[in-house]
């Protein structure tokens, strides 16, 4: 055997070492991170982009794209109005407050229905209720204000779904 | 907006194939590689080796498939790498031996140790269902534990070798039964501290930030420190002593998660290593020959010298960054390369890059030991599991660290690696406890149901629900 030969089989007997290491490292690798982060909006159009015909509407709501659990269907929603308050940007981003017909009061305090963690909110901030099917947001007396669409509220107003509203730091609307 | 999702779990059986092949392929180039470099040609019997070796691990493999399909798909192909390289090493080693006339046949007997570990690893995967059963055991094992550490002592069974008598002799086979006691400690930590920690960990005065236990809870700690000095008096064996004490600590710590435990065990251990090391000659030989390893005197000293752990530094020297190559190299000059120091000799064939692969190869083991203790729900699985990622961790720092000159040497056994049928066995069980926790911690909980089904019968879910233990409704 020539001496390459034997340089090779040595470099490459190491290489297979670090060969098993690195894939096993590759393996482990999902369990450091433990979750993933999911981008709904993204996945939800992956969803419709791959689903020729939409379900039927008075299916139960469009298959997840991962099994996720399935939920049990809560079939005492009425009509197509928001179902939930969501966190778009700040700490609190990803939080889902879901709405009932109770309002939604939010601020540092404690006893909100949703705490911001956040100096540039008052403890009893907003509040986000309903009244005749329509959702409205109201500012309650706060320092540094509520904003929907970049127009201050001074009074209640109505909040349509999808609409941007900034608390603080933290942006929410509401979904479907 | 984004939704946080935990991953979906894969059982991983498919992963934990793929690895194996990869392990596999190690193991046998490695064989192949000794013989190409020792006597220029591929070895007669490979086939015979590669399908042998091939068979029990698959077999192994299969036996997950059927009895712990959930179980980590990481830790068994990484423990049959390094058992086979391990026993590629021993393999070259016995060619030195055989070429000075020394006695070898190493190989042959660590091949079958192999074997019958594998096979024994599989069959505690068999009959442990559940790894809760062990805690039934708990003083069980303690007796168990203790019995076989103080078995070398008996006369006529202990055998005294090298100044240590951690040996018993059984029909012309030698065993350390230390190496099995650890398991059955490991058991008996686990089950009283689940049962004890709230006393350890609360009971007691705070000083100094500290929260100290009550000066009766400290019995433990104290039976098991005077246990393992015991161990170092009577039967002279620096290592094993250390190692049951420090698998008692950490068990403590995981428990408890009270930093005094460390500080009052770390405590304890100094006051012992000093007392020993004053008051034994063989213990303070060995911290003379780590201190002044390379003085001329301590190098030549016939017993307890430098002379074994400064050779060993040279053939590190020797090996460099790349190795010399399996078979290339003189790992046989330094005294006993087939077992304590096959890691000096593997660093001298494969060099720091393959050193640093091997130690990854242990912290990978260790990881997902401490994994499967974070994700197992009871709590005598988590500190079962703890335990013995620490062992085998614990021991290979101890064993890396002697031959490396950080640590004075202690004579323990580098896990799957060194010659010896106990550890080898004692290391496959520990694997094989591991893979059933893990398969317990990674199976996916059962669905939820509603908590009252919506007609008042009850719902028999799984028809095959014979045995008590069993999750009920579980995915298998």
């Amino acid at each position: 055997m020539s001496e390459v030969t034997v340089t090779l089989l040595r470099l490459g007997y190491l290489a297979l070492l670090w060969v098993l290491v690195l894939s096993a490292i590759s393996v482990l690798r999902r369990d450091l991170y433990g979750t993933r982060i999911v981008d709904r909006r993204r996945a939800n159009k992956q969803v419709q982009a791959r689903t020729a015909t939409p379900p039927p509407a008075a299916a139960v709501p469009a298959a997840a794209p991962e099994p996720a659990p399935v939920r049990t269907p809560r079939s005492a929603r009425s009509g197509s109005g928001p179902r939930r308050l969501v966190v778009t940007e700040g700490p609190l981003r990803g939080t889902i407050v879901p709405l009932g017909t109770s309002a939604v009061l939010i601020g540092r305090a404690p006893s909100n229905t949703l705490v911001l963690d956040d100096d540039y909110s008052s403890s009893r901030h907003a509040r986000v209720f309903q009244q005749d099917g329509q959702w409205f947001v109201e500012d309650l007396g706060s320092t540094n204000g509520t904003y929907v669409a970049d127009q201050r509220v001074e009074s209640a107003v109505p909040l349509p779904t999808g609409t941007p509203v900034r608390v603080g730091q933290s942006v929410l609307e509401l979904q479907r | 907006m984004a939704t946080i999702q935990p991953h979906r779990v894969r059982a991983g059986r498919g992963t934990e194939l793929g690895l194996l092949v990869l392990a596999l392929a190690i193991s046998i180039s490695g064989y192949v590689l000794v013989g190409l470099g020792t006597e220029g040609t591929v070895p007669a019997d490979v086939l015979g080796y590669s399908l042998g070796l091939t068979a029990l691990a698959v077999g192994l493999h299969v036996v997950m498939r059927w009895r712990a399909p959930f179980a980590d798909p990481v830790i068994m192909p990484v423990a049959v790498a390094l058992n086979g390289i391990g026993l590629a090493m021993i393999y070259r080693i016995d060619f030195a031996y055989a070429a000075r006339g020394k006695e070898h046949g190493f190989a042959e007997r660590q091949l079958t140790w192999t074997a019958l570990s594998i096979a024994l690893a599989a069959v505690v995967l068999v009959l442990l269902r559940d790894h809760r059963t062990l805690r039934r055991y708990t003083y069980t094992a303690m007796v168990v534990g203790l019995a076989l550490v103080v078995l070398p002592l008996v006369p006529g069974l202990g055998v005294l070798i090298n100044g240590a008598r951690i040996w018993v002799r059984f029909g012309g086979v030698g065993l350390q039964p230390a190496e099995l006691a650890k398991i059955a400690l490991a058991v008996f930590f686990a089950g009283y501290l689940v049962t004890h920690r709230d006393t350890l960990a609360l009971a007691g005065p705070r000083v100094l930030g500290l929260q100290l236990p009550r000066a009766r809870d400290l019995g433990p700690i104290l039976i098991v420190w005077g246990a393992s000095l015991a161990v170092l008096v009577l039967e002279r064996d620096l290592g094993t002593s250390l190692l049951f004490f420090g698998l008692f600590v950490a068990m403590l710590y995981l428990a408890t998660e009270r930093l005094s435990w460390v500080i009052i065990g770390l405590g304890l251990f100094v006051v012992g290593a000093f007392f020993a090391a004053t008051a034994f000659a063989h213990v303070g030989a060995r911290f003379d020959a780590w201190l002044h390893a390379m003085d001329d005197d301590v190098f030549q000293k016939a017993v307890g010298g430098s002379g074994q752990l400064v050779r060993g530094l040279f053939g590190l020297a020797n090996g460099g960054l790349f190795g010399t190559g399996l078979g290339q190299g003189r790992p046989d000059l330094v005294p006993y390369a087939e077992s304590d120091f096959i890691y000096a000799s593997l660093g001298e064939e494969l060099g720091l890059t393959g050193m640093l692969a091997i130690l990854l190869g242990y912290l990978i083991l260790a990881e997902r030991g401490f994994r499967t203790a974070v994700g197992v729900r009871d709590g005598f699985g988590k500190l079962l599991a703890g335990g013995l990622s620490f062992v085998v961790a614990f021991q290979t720092v101890v064993v890396v660290g002697g031959v490396t000159k950080m640590i004075p040497l202690t004579g323990l056994t580098t896990p799957f690696l060194a010659y010896g049928g106990s550890s080898l066995v004692a290391n496959w069980i520990i694997v094989a406890l591991l893979l059933r926790v893990s398969d317990e911690a990674r199976r996916p909980a059962p669905a939820v149901r509603a908590l009252t089904p919506e007609v008042g019968t009850p719902v028999v879910v799984g028809a095959s629900d014979d045995h008590p233990t069993e999750r009920i409704g579980g995915a298998s």
